[in-house]
């Protein structure tokens, strides 16, 4: 009944009235901010203005903001908090890994293998987020949280035991032991020393296509049915009920879709370094890409997107503090933080926005629309 | 409104990005054609500090000692930037150095980021000496890379057969961190090893990573098995915890550890009656006579106030030996780093030997290997001894 | 005999996740923050201990006492400078500071006290163990120390939030913050102090954890930490009970998995059981089921 309702409302226009202009400035703002971002790091690149360091960073910011973005499917619009999102991250690079590894072996079109590599990471990923999906389903606020924190720990704990090795273009695989009789070139992942010996595919165009389809899919989400579906649960589980949807149902595709993506984002990552080690998804990644989600305002895409580049640019940049970089950066992040949600500061803001938006007429129209949202 | 203020913030971290680009822009090429500048990276920060911290120290050390000793020859720099042990963020450092005009990269501190930026630097060939990334990927493939330190396989392979030579009649358990490349690294080729020559291990256990835990349980383990000698092919922090709680329940093999455990005797508020009779494969000791090691391990307490481990040794070394190396090629502090790694290249492929505080005659094969021999030491009252 | 040794470290472990996770578990009752810096406060109080008793010469339980004192204060300092200004505004924003400041401490750890691990010296130093079946088992005093501790801080505290005046107010604000300060509860004070109870038992769990465990890293904190956390919601989060049987719980299940099951793999099971419990209640074990208002 619920979903006829919602489709009711589609179908009478509605959506395009309430929802549309906001979904397509989102959308504008979002896109906008990929493609010109960019074109001018490229051409900055070309015309040599960009050092190594921040050429270097290209791929990896690319695989964060998508990140984010699919995090914020689950924190933003599903309004679940997750601690684990590193874990599908680890599944989809590794996986993805072992794909291009395999498909290395027969072909050297390197298009075909990147593209059959993310899709087959991603399709590793939803099984994981599937099977993991399933006990959260019951669960409400923390102790979800403290599900996907558990969930995290076990892949790279299990990842620490699994060995595989391509002998002869044939896959072998090992439990808590080295594969004998292989020669280090032909090892693909070894346990604690992780993946190594991979060819390095990822460049910043496969970056910046991986996040157009993480932003499409996301933002296509949020502005379906099943996107609002998902909405009104986390608005008021109760009501939604009430009409008769199926939280569980919404909330476990909201999950799946978000570590396909996540496991997508973690292959273009597995595949831009030589070496990857299980250690790299522990804790602390999935908490950096929930700082990106949390200071980009949950469930904002394009305040994601721009928190995950900022925030991965950012300690580099702290380099000239030295031994205080990481020091520095904690004080920021926690300053940052305060300055962003504290109500008191928040609210001279607003009268500062206020006095600025009276003297400029046309301002408080803008200022409404945002409101809306 | 709130969203009004997030964009304020989102503005201003957007400024803070564009001087961020600014700051990274340019720079790039040789900067300072009079010296030769050295770049490391390594963990500054984090779990792995120690290691990447006494790299810095010791490469620094070296730096200050040549310069100062050779005012009219070849003039070195020295840069350190930090990697947190993390592939990615060494790859990020690798390139920090090169827009500051590295000319030898002086490799990464540990493995598993030294197998990210080594491809790097052999893509911009750039040449590397790493003094302690042990795993065989490093070098694998790259004909610029070389290590300073023993390759796992080889210190594994060391080990079982200096236990199977000397020890035959022990029974052998190992307890490793499976989380760790390095310790992994060695273990598997000890077990191939020891597989090979017919021996049999009686227990092994693991630990992932934590350093400090309860390790009553693989203790435990090995005192059942009977074993009565322990490989501890892992670092020296949980290693010292091993042996505090084995002595806590009386239990007393012998423990047999590799480089890794160098560093035990100098931990702070560690009762070095408990590292009493462990036996260990080391290039490096602290304690040697030899002039060479005696003026280093002072040079460094005076400017420290710490004794060094075995990874500062192997960085102090790194700089002594690309220096040699700089000068037997004829190289001017002008040239490029393509052509400054073409010489090194040509250098260390070649017969050139160096002596240092961690090993003498140390050659190098096409491979990038070292080739110099471990140690066998045993810990009597306090100090190393090598093993009669 | 192997069981009883097993059993017994199980429960020195459990015994350290468990005074950890009360800091967890009373901080979330109050605030409903999920507090990541406490494992840190944590390596703050064996630093200070370590400091107290190698640098200044101190007797190791004088030390405890100033580790608990300097941990107090730094608890309630973090409380007032971090989590106060975002006091209200969702549970995300105060999580995201909390790592900021887990993040500080480790990184100021560093500064202060270098990469090189200490090596903590024992509380019960001089105390020989006891040996027990002719010298099959062995408890070591640190095991009995921690053990006792454990169910001494526990009784305490669980008198303390019910007989007392400052502890039923704490209750109150954690039932409902607004009507407890309309019933002229002081409600800043009341979290300040389960801050600075927090931290106060984060420097003696420190403290035991280092006697027995004796690496001090500026690291030391983290992994304890995300443990107990990890027996906190094992036991039912907000619950002082469930954080004890919780912690305990959790020593057991990674010491007997690592001793019969796989020592690469005892993480995962200790996780993979707590999953297993919140499938089966998933509130905890003894957590309050809160319905819902509509």
């Amino acid at each position: 009944m619920a979903e006829r309702l919602l489709k009711n409302i589609s179908t009478r226009g509605l959506k395009n009235a309430v929802k549309g202009s906001e979904y397509r400035r989102e959308a504008a703002i979002s896109y906008a901010i990929l493609i010109i971002g960019f074109i001018v790091l490229q051409a900055g690149a070309a015309a040599g203005m960009i050092g190594h360091n921040l050429q270097g960073q290209f791929v990896p910011i690319c695989c964060y903001i998508s990140l984010a973005v699919s995090l914020n499917l689950v924190v933003g619009i599903s309004g679940e908090l997750s601690l684990g999102h590193a874990g599908f991250m680890a599944v989809g690079a590794f996986s993805g890994i072992l794909m291009s590894r395999i498909m290395g072996f027969h072909m050297s079109f390197e298009p075909a293998i990147i593209i059959t590599s993310m899709l087959f990471a991603a399709f590793m990923a939803a099984v994981a987020g599937f099977i993991i999906g399933i006990p959260i389903l019951g669960l409400r606020g923390d102790y979800l949280a403290i599900v996907t924190l558990a969930f995290g720990e076990i892949i790279r704990n299990i990842m620490n035991v699994l060995y595989f090795g391509l002998d002869d273009g044939k896959l072998r695989f090992a439990f808590n032991h080295t594969i004998d009789g292989l020669d280090n070139n032909e090892r693909i992942i070894t346990g604690a020393i992780g993946a190594t010996g991979t060819k390095t595919m990822a460049s910043f165009t496969w970056g910046l296509l991986l996040c157009l389809f993480t932003v499409f899919v996301v933002l296509n989400i949020k502005n379906s049915k099943q996107g609002r579906a998902i909405m009104s649960i986390r608005d008021n589980r109760i009501a939604a009920e009430s009409i008769g949807l199926d939280v569980r149902k919404y909330k476990l595709m909201a999950f799946v879709i978000s570590a396909a993506l996540a496991g997508m984002a973690g292959c273009l990552f597995g595949l831009n370094y030589s070496t990857l080690v299980p250690l790299k998804f522990n804790f602390n990644t999935s908490v950096l890409i929930l700082v990106f989600v949390v200071l980009g305002g949950v469930g904002n895409i394009w305040g994601g997107i721009i928190a995950a580049a900022v925030l991965t640019i950012l300690p580099e940049t702290f380099r000239q503090f030295a031994d205080y970089r990481m020091l520095t950066y904690a004080v920021v992040l926690i300053l940052v933080m305060i300055f962003t949600y504290n109500p008191a500061i928040n609210a001279r803001v607003k009268s500062v926005v206020n006095k600025i938006k009276i003297k400029k007429p046309g301002g408080k129209d803008k200022k409404t629309g945002k409101e809306a949202a | 409104m709130k969203k009004t203020w997030n964009k304020v913030v989102v503005v201003a971290l957007s400024c803070m990005m564009a001087f961020a680009l600014a700051a990274c822009g340019g720079g790039s090429g040789d900067a300072g054609d009079d010296v030769i500048k050295l770049g490391n990276t390594g963990p500054l920060t984090g779990p792995a500090a120690i290691y990447g911290q006494a790299v810095d120290n010791g490469g620094k050390l070296a730096v200050e000692e040549i310069n100062a000793a050779n005012p009219d020859g070849l003039q070195l720099a020295w840069q350190a930037e930090d990697d947190e042990a993390d592939g990615e963020k060494a790859v990020n450092a690798y390139n920090k150095l090169m827009d500051d005009g590295m000319d030898v990269f002086i490799g990464s501190t540990t493995s598993g980021s030294c197998v990210a930026a080594s491809e790097k630097a052999f893509e911009d060939r750039v040449f590397e000496l790493t003094p302690s990334a042990s795993q065989v990927a490093v070098t694998e493939g790259k004909d610029n890379v070389f290590q300073l330190c023993f390759s796992d396989p080889n210190q594994g392979v060391a080990a079982a057969d200096y236990i199977n030579a000397n020890m035959a009649d022990k029974t052998v358990g190992v307890i490793y961190n499976n989380a760790s490349d390095y310790s992994a690294g060695i273990y598997d080729k000890f077990k191939a090893e020891m597989e090979a020559a017919g021996k049999e291990i009686a227990a092994v256990e693991a630990f992932a990573d934590d350093a400090n835990t309860d390790f009553q349980a693989q203790i435990n383990s090995m005192k059942n098995a009977g074993v009565d000698l322990v490989f501890l092919p892992i670092y020296y922090t949980p290693a010292s915890n091993i042996l505090i709680q084995a002595d806590k329940i009386g239990y007393a093999p012998t423990f047999f550890g590799v480089d890794g455990m160098d560093g035990i005797l100098t931990l702070e508020g560690f009762d070095t009656k408990l590292a009493e009779g462990v036996m260990l494969l080391t290039p490096f000791i602290a304690t040697a006579e030899d002039e060479a090691t005696q003026n280093f391990v002072k040079a460094y307490k005076d400017a420290y106030g710490e004794e060094p481990n075995q990874f500062a040794a192997d960085a102090y070394d790194c700089v002594y030996a690309v220096y040699d190396a700089l000068n037997k090629a004829g190289v001017e502090a002008s040239a490029s780093h393509e052509e400054i790694c073409d010489a090194l290249v040509g250098q260390f492929a070649g017969d050139f030997k160096y002596s240092g505080v961690t090993g003498a005659d140390m050659e190098w094969n096409e491979a990038g290997e070292v080739n110099k021999t471990p140690n066998a030491m045993v810990i009597e009252n306090g100090v190393y001894v090598p093993v009669k | 005999m192997n069981f009883l040794t097993n059993l017994i470290s199980g429960l020195s472990l459990g015994s350290v996740y468990a005074i950890i996770a009360l800091g967890y578990t009373m901080v979330y009752g109050i605030s409903k923050m999920l507090n990541f810096a406490h494992g840190d406060v944590i390596m703050i109080g064996g630093y200070m201990s370590f400091v107290m008793t190698q640098y200044v010469g101190m007797n190791g339980w004088l030390a405890l006492l100033v580790a608990i004192v300097v941990c107090t204060v730094l608890g309630i300092l973090i409380e007032r400078l971090a989590y106060r200004p975002l006091r209200g505004t969702g549970s995300l924003a105060v999580l995201i500071t909390a790592i900021g400041v887990s993040y500080f401490l480790q990184n100021m750890a560093l500064l202060i006290w270098g990469a090189n691990p200490k090596m903590f010296t024992s509380l019960f130093k001089g105390m020989s163990p006891i040996h027990a079946a002719g010298g099959q088992l062995t408890i070591t005093p640190e095991s009995l120390f921690t053990i006792a501790a454990n169910i001494v801080i526990m009784i305490v505290l669980t008198l303390f939030v019910s007989k007392t005046k400052a502890g039923k107010a704490m209750r109150a604000v954690s039932e409902d913050n607004g009507a407890a300060q309309l019933m002229g509860i002081n409600v800043n004070q009341s979290i300040s102090l389960t801050f600075a109870i927090g931290s106060g038992l984060a420097a003696v769990a420190g403290v035991l954890m280092c006697s027995a465990y004796p690496v001090l890293m500026p690291t030391t904190g983290a992994m304890p930490g995300i443990k107990a956390f990890t027996a906190a919601v094992f036991g039912g989060i907000g619950s002082i009970p469930g954080a004890m049987i919780g912690g305990l719980i959790l020593g057991i299940i990674e010491i007997f998995s690592r001793a019969y099951i796989s020592t690469e793999l005892s993480d995962a099971i200790v996780f993979a059981c707590l999953i297993i419990v919140l499938l089966v209640k998933p509130t905890g074990l003894l957590g309050k089921k809160v319905s819902e208002k509509v």
